[in-house]
């Protein structure tokens, strides 16, 4: 079986300060991986790297494609890798105004990727675009409001829906729940992981939160000071981590 | 003649311009950067038409400017005013005397034939501009053909609307590859950008860019397959000359809000009431 | 269809002086379809600790636990997740699910997963709650707000979804009624007789004799500890 994403060696710096060193890890069609660590361990610098917004000093992203197979994205070029970015590959952002657009209507936020990718039938794109916000759970009757009149947990669930409608085959996520109540947080699981499940995606999720890993993903990578303290399958790791960084980030949860 | 040299700007920056033009006459819908200069009239009064005119006059040129299609308006007379002191040339309001018409939002009613050429004035060249407000990102959606974001401003006008209510600067594809704002011209205009025989040249004075279309290109209004491009236009014939296929104003006439319609190009108009046409409010 | 091989296991506590601890050492056994085995032991022997290795949840140290051919020691964890879906059940004490979800979906997920339609799902769901006399007013209610007993209840509904070749049943019956009772032994029956490997933990003695076909000392194999 090949992996859909297998990263190599992914290393980046930051002057002489380590964002990043050599990550290497595959991921399986279907595989929702969880990315651990507390703020600055280079978490979201490794996303960011995998996801084509920053450029590492060293390392291979290998990605899948449709049509040519395993491709090395970063030396891949700019075109095709932003054709990616709007097709097969989606990242939802932590903060959902940096993954929408404000100004725009919420089934224009929907409908832009497969405008992106040549739909021109306006009837076409606004059904797809109000099946999507059902998808999501945003009633249609809200298709042509501004996402500035929805709630955070609303407009978290709508730059997911303008994410998938294309049909990705890997999501980027970005502390999904953050900033979230946590009831809102719950139903955004649920939603993730029955569309993770219906759609055969595969995800990488960073975030601090171990419940949401503990709920989505199926693996788990500890991150501190730009290495990998530990990696395995979520379960173990939370319940029977072996290096002593992931036993303290583990110990250090409180117990509701 | 005065002591300015010949069109205003002297020969390096002619030479500059007319570089520019080249360029986005060989690369048609492409916006050229070029050094745009400080001319003796405001932003917005067609700075960037003045510096491109001034680049292409030559002192055999017959000149005409127009403003929204008129002859007669601020605008028009003072920069056609402007190079007739600063080239000497000669001037008129006859669209087919013409060979370089200056124009600010309309394009004039009479199609143009070979050897004309057509200046428009340009506010805002980057028609991504109100949905990316990021240049840098604006031109690598250009190089890129990532033009995904134009229908969704269509789009946005539909769901708002129930229609494309975008009627004027409404966006074009030139060849197939580059996205192009027409300049503020109603979109009634746009079918004749396509395949004009003369040439059209766009300059953006504060915004440095210069944009072209060769004689004969191929220009499409964007739309949807369910929303197809209309050049519309009041529905009405003009009030002066009774014609049916011009571009009209509409003129509130008393404080009774009585109205009347008349033709935005008035060397049209007057050329088919001197041909004894006449409209219903004529005199 | 389960074995383990020279199984051991150890905790390092790295953040209390790295203290080493073991919990198992070297522990062989085998479990063939249709049989039921029975971990017996004292509090603290090490039960649960050890079906927790078995089903991947802890690792191992040392040997190898080969279930279905795979030795869950040295697999890969995708390999796990396979094993999991297709082929390993596991009824933990612990329902432990995203909030918000109904009853009927917590149960119908494992089938889910396998790619069984929703409707087809949602049936075997239903079947099951009734036959552990959940009534249907809860199922459309998330399962988090139910009493323990419940809960428990859901979790074994859950557990015995699909007919997994290979099950772990960790305290089964405990906090059950008698009748409750009654109906999950017959579920351990029903999926013994369709030839499914079980591993149990059952305080309740009656319960264990009555399903389990062996019995395992875990004492035995826990250093510290006498047998």
């Amino acid at each position: 079986m090949t992996p859909l994403l297998s990263v190599q060696g992914i290393t980046k710096r930051y002057g002489n300060h380590i964002g990043c060193a050599d990550v290497s890890f595959d991921l399986y069609p279907g595989e929702v991986m969880g990315i651990v660590g507390e703020s600055g361990s280079g978490k979201s610098t490794l996303l960011n790297c995998m996801a084509g917004h920053l450029t590492p000093d060293a390392g291979q992203v290998v990605f899948d494609t449709r049509t040519d197979g395993p491709r090395d994205t970063i030396t891949m070029s700019e075109p095709e890798r932003r054709m990616l970015g709007r097709t097969d590959w989606a990242f939802v952002h932590q903060h959902a105004r940096d993954g929408l657009r404000m100004g725009v209507s919420a089934g224009g936020n929907v409908g832009e990727r497969l405008m992106a990718v040549g739909a021109r039938h306006y009837g076409d794109i606004r059904e797809q675009a109000t099946d999507w916000l059902g998808r999501v759970e945003i009633d249609a009757s809200r298709v042509d409001d501004r996402p500035t009149t929805f709630s955070g947990g609303m407009q978290q669930r709508l730059q997911i829906a303008r994410n998938l409608v294309t049909g990705p085959r890997l999501v980027f996520m970005d502390e999904p729940t953050g900033g979230l109540d946590v009831s809102v947080q719950a139903r955004l699981l649920d939603l993730l992981r029955g569309l993770v499940r219906d759609m055969g995606l595969s995800a990488i999720i960073v975030t601090h939160d171990l419940a949401v890993v503990r709920l989505l993903a199926d693996r788990l990578m500890v991150m501190k000071d730009g290495h990998v303290v530990e990696a395995g399958l979520t379960d173990q790791v939370l319940d029977d981590p072996q290096h002593a960084y992931s036993q303290l980030l583990v110990s250090s949860v409180l117990q509701v | 003649m005065s002591n300015y040299n010949f069109a205003y700007l002297d020969e390096q920056t002619k030479r500059m311009i007319r570089r520019a033009i080249l360029k986005g006459l060989a690369i048609p819908g492409y916006q050229v950067p070029f050094a745009s200069r400080e001319m003796p009239m405001p932003y917005g009064w067609g700075t960037g038409g003045v510096q491109v005119s001034a680049a292409v006059l030559t002192p055999e040129d017959t000149f005409k400017v127009i403003d929204q299609g008129a002859d007669d308006t601020t605008n028009a007379v003072s920069i056609r005013t402007f190079f007739e002191r600063t080239a000497g040339v000669e001037t008129t309001t006859a669209t087919c005397d013409a060979t370089v018409i200056q124009t600010r939002h309309r394009i004039p009613e009479e199609a143009l034939q070979e050897g004309q050429i057509l200046v428009y004035q340009v506010p805002i060249p980057e028609p991504l501009r109100f949905l990316e407000p990021r240049e840098s990102e604006t031109r690598k959606m250009h190089s890129l053909e990532e033009y995904g974001l134009m229908h969704v401003k269509l789009y946005e006008d539909i769901s708002r609307h129930g229609h494309i209510a975008t009627s004027y600067a409404y966006p074009v594809k030139v060849e197939g590859r580059y996205v192009m704002d027409p300049s503020p011209i109603p979109k009634f205009d746009n079918p004749k950008l396509g395949d004009m025989a003369a040439i059209q040249l766009f300059g953006a004075g504060r915004e440095q860019r210069i944009y072209a279309l060769p004689p004969y290109t191929q220009v499409v209004s964007l739309d949807f397959e369910d929303h197809p491009f209309e050049a519309s236009k009041a529905d009405h014939p003009c009030g002066m000359c009774g014609a049916t296929d011009s571009y009209l104003d509409e003129l509130i006439v008393d404080d009774a809000g009585g109205r009347m319609f008349v033709c935005s190009d008035t060397d049209y108009c007057e050329a088919r009431q001197a041909a004894g046409h006449k409209g219903k409010d004529a005199a | 269809m389960i074995e383990l091989r020279d199984v051991s296991k150890t905790f390092t506590l790295h953040n209390q002086g790295s203290a080493v601890i073991e919990v198992i050492n070297d522990v062989s056994f085998s479990v063939a379809a249709g049989e039921c085995v029975a971990l017996t032991g004292a509090s603290g022997a090490g039960k649960s600790t050890l079906m927790r290795m078995i089903y991947g949840n802890y690792l191992t140290q040392a040997g190898k636990i080969l279930i279905d051919g795979l030795d869950i020691v040295q697999a890969q964890p995708r390999e796990v997740i396979t094993l999991r879906r297709d082929v390993l059940g596991y009824v933990s004490q612990f329902l432990r699910v995203v909030p918000r979800v109904p009853t009927l979906d917590v149960v119908a997920e494992p089938l889910r997963a396998l790619g069984i339609p929703s409707d087809q799902a949602q049936g075997r769901a239903a079947a099951l709650l009734e036959q552990l006399n959940i009534p249907q007013r809860l199922w459309s209610l998330s399962p988090t707000t139910f009493s323990g007993g419940e809960q428990q209840r859901v979790n074994i509904a859950r557990g015995f979804a699909h007919n997994y070749p290979a099950m772990l049943l960790d305290e089964p019956t405990a906090s059950l009624d008698a009748a409750n009772r009654k109906v999950v032994l017959s579920l351990i029956e029903d999926a013994k007789a369709r030839g499914a490997a079980i591993i149990g933990i059952f305080h309740d003695e009656a319960a264990r004799d009555r399903v389990c076909d062996r019995e395992i000392d875990v004492g035995r194999y826990t250093p510290g500890i006498a047998a």
